[in-house]
This record gives C-alpha cells, structure tokens and sequence, in this order.
C-alpha cells in the first residue's frame, strides 16, 4: 500500500517551503519532493528576498536566517555604450529592524527554511523527481515518482515545480510558454572581500545595494542587467526576454561578459573573482500568461504560476505570498473534508484581493508593449544619456541653446506628436 | 533591429568551459536531453540551441547536433527557443546534475 499524506507539495522552493511550513504548523500531514541533493541546490534567484512577506510565514526569521545583507540603497540606472545616467534612493531607515528586504543565498536560506519545515512537522524528501500526478476520475490524488515503488497518494498536491513546471504542463494548466513569455537570465557571483564591496558601493558595514540597469545591459533588449552585493560576493547577471535573445542570436554568456566589461562596471567588480555561474528563466508573461491555478486535488503556486513582477524584479515574495495562501485554502478545505476545484478556488479569491493579482495586473501590458515598441530601450535610454552629457559639459554652448539641443537628442528626428505618443504608451503600461 | 547579430560589434568571446569548471554537477550516465528528430535539426536553419543555450550544450557538427548535456544548468531555455518543438527536456534524476552552492 503506498503512502498517503494530507499534502504532497513538488518543489523545495520558497513558495512551495512556505505552503509546508504554514500546513505542517496548523498538524497536516505533509511531504516535500525536491528533486536537488538539498534544498536551494537548483535554485536561482537575482537575490533580493523581501522581508515582509517572508515575516507573514516566520515572524522575525532574519535574527536567525542565513542572509546576506540588508538593502540600504536601490539604484537605477539608463546604461549607455560609455556612461550611464542614474537614479536612486538610500534611506537609513532600511539598515535596522524590522529591514526592507535582503540578499541571500538560495543554496543556503531554502536548507535553512526547509529546516524550519520539519521541525514544524513536515517530511522533507531530497534526490527526487516528481514525473507526473496520478490522476484518477479527472483528480489528482497523487505523484509518481522516480524511485521504485515511488507512488504517493495525498487529498492534495501543490506545484510549486518552478518556472518549468512540466507538470503543469502534463496537467494542460497551460501550454508551453512562448518565448515572450520567459525571460533568460544568466548571473555569476563574483568574490571579494566584505571591506572592498562596502568601499566601492559606498556602503556601512554589513549593509547592501542593488543596481537594476536598462539599455546598453541587455543591448536594448526588454530586459535588465543587475548588480547585488553579498557578504563577500557580487551577483552579476543579465536577463532578456527569449524571444528577442533568439531573434538577435545572442550567446547569454557573451552578453554577462559584455556587461563586466563595461566602462561604467568594470572598476566595481575588479580584483574579484568567479566563484559559480549560473542560468534560469524568470515567468515574465505576467498576468495574461496565468496558467489554470486550481483543479481537483490541486494547486500552483509560484515561479509555476507565472508569479514575477518584472516591473519591479519581485519574485520570491509572490511566491511566498502564493504558497501562504495555498496552504490556508488546504487547511480550510481539509476542515470541510472536501477537496474538489470549488472547494480549493478558494485560492483565487485570496489572490485576488492581495497584492498579487492586483501588482500583476496593474501590468499585464507592460512587457508587450517594450518588446513591440523598441524605441523605449533602444532610442530613449541613450538620448538620456546624450541630454545628461550635454547639460553637464560645460563648452561655452549658451544654457538656451543646449535646452534645445536636449530635447532635438530627445526627439532623435520624432515629432513632438510621435514623443507625446510613446510618453502616453508607456503611462499606459505602466498606470 | 529585429534580426541583427547585436553582439557582432561587441567582440567579446567567451571561453564556456572556464564559467562550467566553476560549478558542481553530479553526472549521470544517461542525458537527461536529447533531440527528438535529428533530420529536423538538418533541415533548420536557425540552430538557435547552439547559442542561446547558456552553458552550449548544443553543438552542430555537420548538420548533427550533439546534447553535452553534463554541463546542462537545467534552465529549459533550449526546449522553449526551438522553434520546431524538437528537444526532448527533462530534469535529471533525483539528486544528479546542477549542484548550486551560493545564488
């Protein structure tokens, strides 16, 4: 007889951890397949982790969680071929308790988290891969998987199965994504010791700073370039939507090694040293790429469920967000005994009222509309620069006449009407 | 721009094997790709798994694509970018491939 839990939950990561914990919690019975040797082995992230959706899972988890750094400063930057124009903020506020949001190491917070599970009483299964969901009478009630005798049976299972979810697929929650509906994101984690990162980024002790960079650091492809700081590490990675990285017969290795050679980077990576590299995909399909979110004896959650806001690179927080959620509905239903689609839509309704859905429609045509209209990254990221340079260069240029010669750099040969048009395009991708 | 080799001007040359040689994998003995049809591959003319794979796994050698799937970073871009659906994707067996430390 094979086994039978409350819960089968495929993928250790933090949206699948977060389902567990909050149902292993509330006494259900419940199994985690993971398919790395540990927890956090095949998992990518940029890097940020937010605290305030982490908080809602384990309150206080960054006095004892292994973390990075806390984020101090954001920045932004419009990178040209040889300059950058910037943006950003740093607020004290953000170095003390309770934090904004931190750098972590997914090979080591997720073994934390997954630790936390089981000691709230989940069952944490590693080396395993979940090949498909046995269904019966059109409900799952299980998971096959790749070691002998590896059926088991569950009132229900969670896809946290990340970006790829073959399972889902397998279900038909959703076809396979088209390639703009993936970006490709490729990072290294550069060394260097903690003094010189706090150096160069201008930074206190222990504290953090992102840099998300638009233009010339995905050679104007929608997509962003990024910088984060670790402890004694620098994330460096790139990502573009798929669709045009295969359109423009991009190497993704090239394009990272384009980018630590940059003028404007170079001098904050040097010295360092390539500890590991890494590549995933990032669901940026958003809101009208949401695959079928529940079924019979099923649920998705995170990466799996297009689940990223790409706009502002949140990730791991929906998924957490989405996993919480998950696992309330179950606990809900297990109350009621009853486990079918309109008993588990619970779900929808609580993403529906949060943040989630209503960040993901906020911009459901954001990436269509950058990827259809390639002025935003290839024509108006460098006139910025080229007003910048323009302003700052003092030449004897009177003040009136280099006004005029930025907004003609602006323009680059459009109309006023044809700007006014992109301004109102882009408002409406983004209101 | 639609088409253009962007990275043509760039002149960056990338040697992959010294990105790979820094991570840790547990190899299989058996892929965990493979190419569903050989003859489609002859007949492509985009090759796009060749070069938006980010560790090459995919190489062609007179028109025969050969899967070096022990550097496979498991990210699925190869199955999702070929155009004609022609790559057999799944993930390694439990607890072998892609070991990330940091991240």
């Amino acid at each position: 007889m094979a086994e039978k839990f409350d819960v089968i939950v495929v993928g250790a990561g933090v949206a699948g951890l977060s389902a567990a914990y909050v149902m292993a919690k509330e006494g259900l019975n419940v199994i985690v397949i993971e398919k790395g040797k540990y927890p956090g082995s095949k998992n990518v992230m940029g890097g940020v982790l937010y605290r305030h959706m982490m908080e809602e899972i384990i309150p206080e988890f960054w006095k004892e969680a292994p973390l990075e750094r806390p984020i101090v400063e954001q920045n932004f930057w419009l990178l040209g071929k040889e300059s950058v124009a910037k943006t950003g903020y740093k607020g004290m506020e953000w170095s003390k308790p309770p934090y904004n949001n931190f750098t972590v190491f997914r090979g080591k917070f997720d073994q934390w988290f997954s630790k936390k599970c089981v000691e709230a009483g989940a069952l944490i299964v590693n080396e395993t891969v979940v090949k498909e969901c046995i269904v019966e009478n059109n409900k799952v009630v299980g998971v096959r998987t790749d070691r002998p005798d590896g059926d088991i049976y569950a009132d229900v299972v969670v896809l946290a199965d990340g970006v790829n979810s073959l399972l889902g697929k397998s279900l038909g929650f959703h076809k396979e994504w088209r390639k703009d509906q993936v970006a490709l994101a490729v990072m290294e984690e550069l060394k260097l010791p903690s003094d010189k990162i706090e150096e160069r980024f201008n930074l206190d002790k222990g504290m953090g700073a992102t840099i998300e960079m638009f233009g010339d650091g995905t050679l104007g492809m929608v997509g962003t370039a990024f910088i984060y700081t670790n402890k004694e590490h620098i994330s460096i990675g790139c990502g573009a939507l798929l669709s045009q990285m295969s359109e423009r017969n991009v190497k993704p290795y090239e394009l990272l090694e384009y980018i630590k050679q940059h003028p404007v980077i170079k001098p904050l990576i040097a010295g360092s040293e390539a500890s590991e590299y890494y590549a995933h995909l990032i669901p940026e399909g958003g809101y009208n790429s949401i695959p079928k979110l529940v079924g019979d004896g099923v649920l998705v959650i995170g990466d799996a469920a297009q689940f990223v806001n790409g706009i502002h690179r949140e990730g791991s927080n929906l998924g957490m967000t989405s996993g919480r959620f998950a696992a309330e509905t179950i606990i809900h239903a297990k109350k009621q005994g009853k486990f079918n689609e309109q008993t588990l839509s619970h779900y929808q309704e609580l993403l529906k009222e949060s943040y989630v859905m209503k960040d993901l429609k906020k911009y459901k045509n954001a990436s269509t509309t950058m990827e259809e209209n390639p002025q935003f990254f290839n024509h108006y990221i460098p006139a910025a620069n080229k007003v910048m340079s323009e302003m700052f260069t003092v030449d004897g240029v009177s003040k009136r006449e280099k006004q005029k010669l930025a907004i003609k750099h602006m323009a680059g040969g459009k109309s006023i009407l044809s700007m006014g048009m992109d301004g109102f395009k882009i408002w409406r991708a983004m209101k | 721009m639609e088409g253009d080799e962007i990275m043509e001007d760039t002149k960056v040359k990338v040697n992959i094997d010294d990105k790979l040689y820094l991570n840790t994998y547990n190899v299989d003995t058996l892929s965990h790709l493979a190419i569903k049809d050989q003859k489609i591959c002859e007949n492509c003319k985009e090759k796009t798994c060749t070069f938006i794979c980010p560790a090459r796994v995919y190489e062609c050698k007179d028109g025969y694509v050969t899967v070096g799937y022990e550097g496979c970073l498991e990210c699925g871009a190869c199955r999702i970018a070929c155009s004609h659906d022609n790559i057999d994707w799944n993930f390694p067996r439990g607890g072998f491939g892609i070991q990330f430390r940091l991240a």
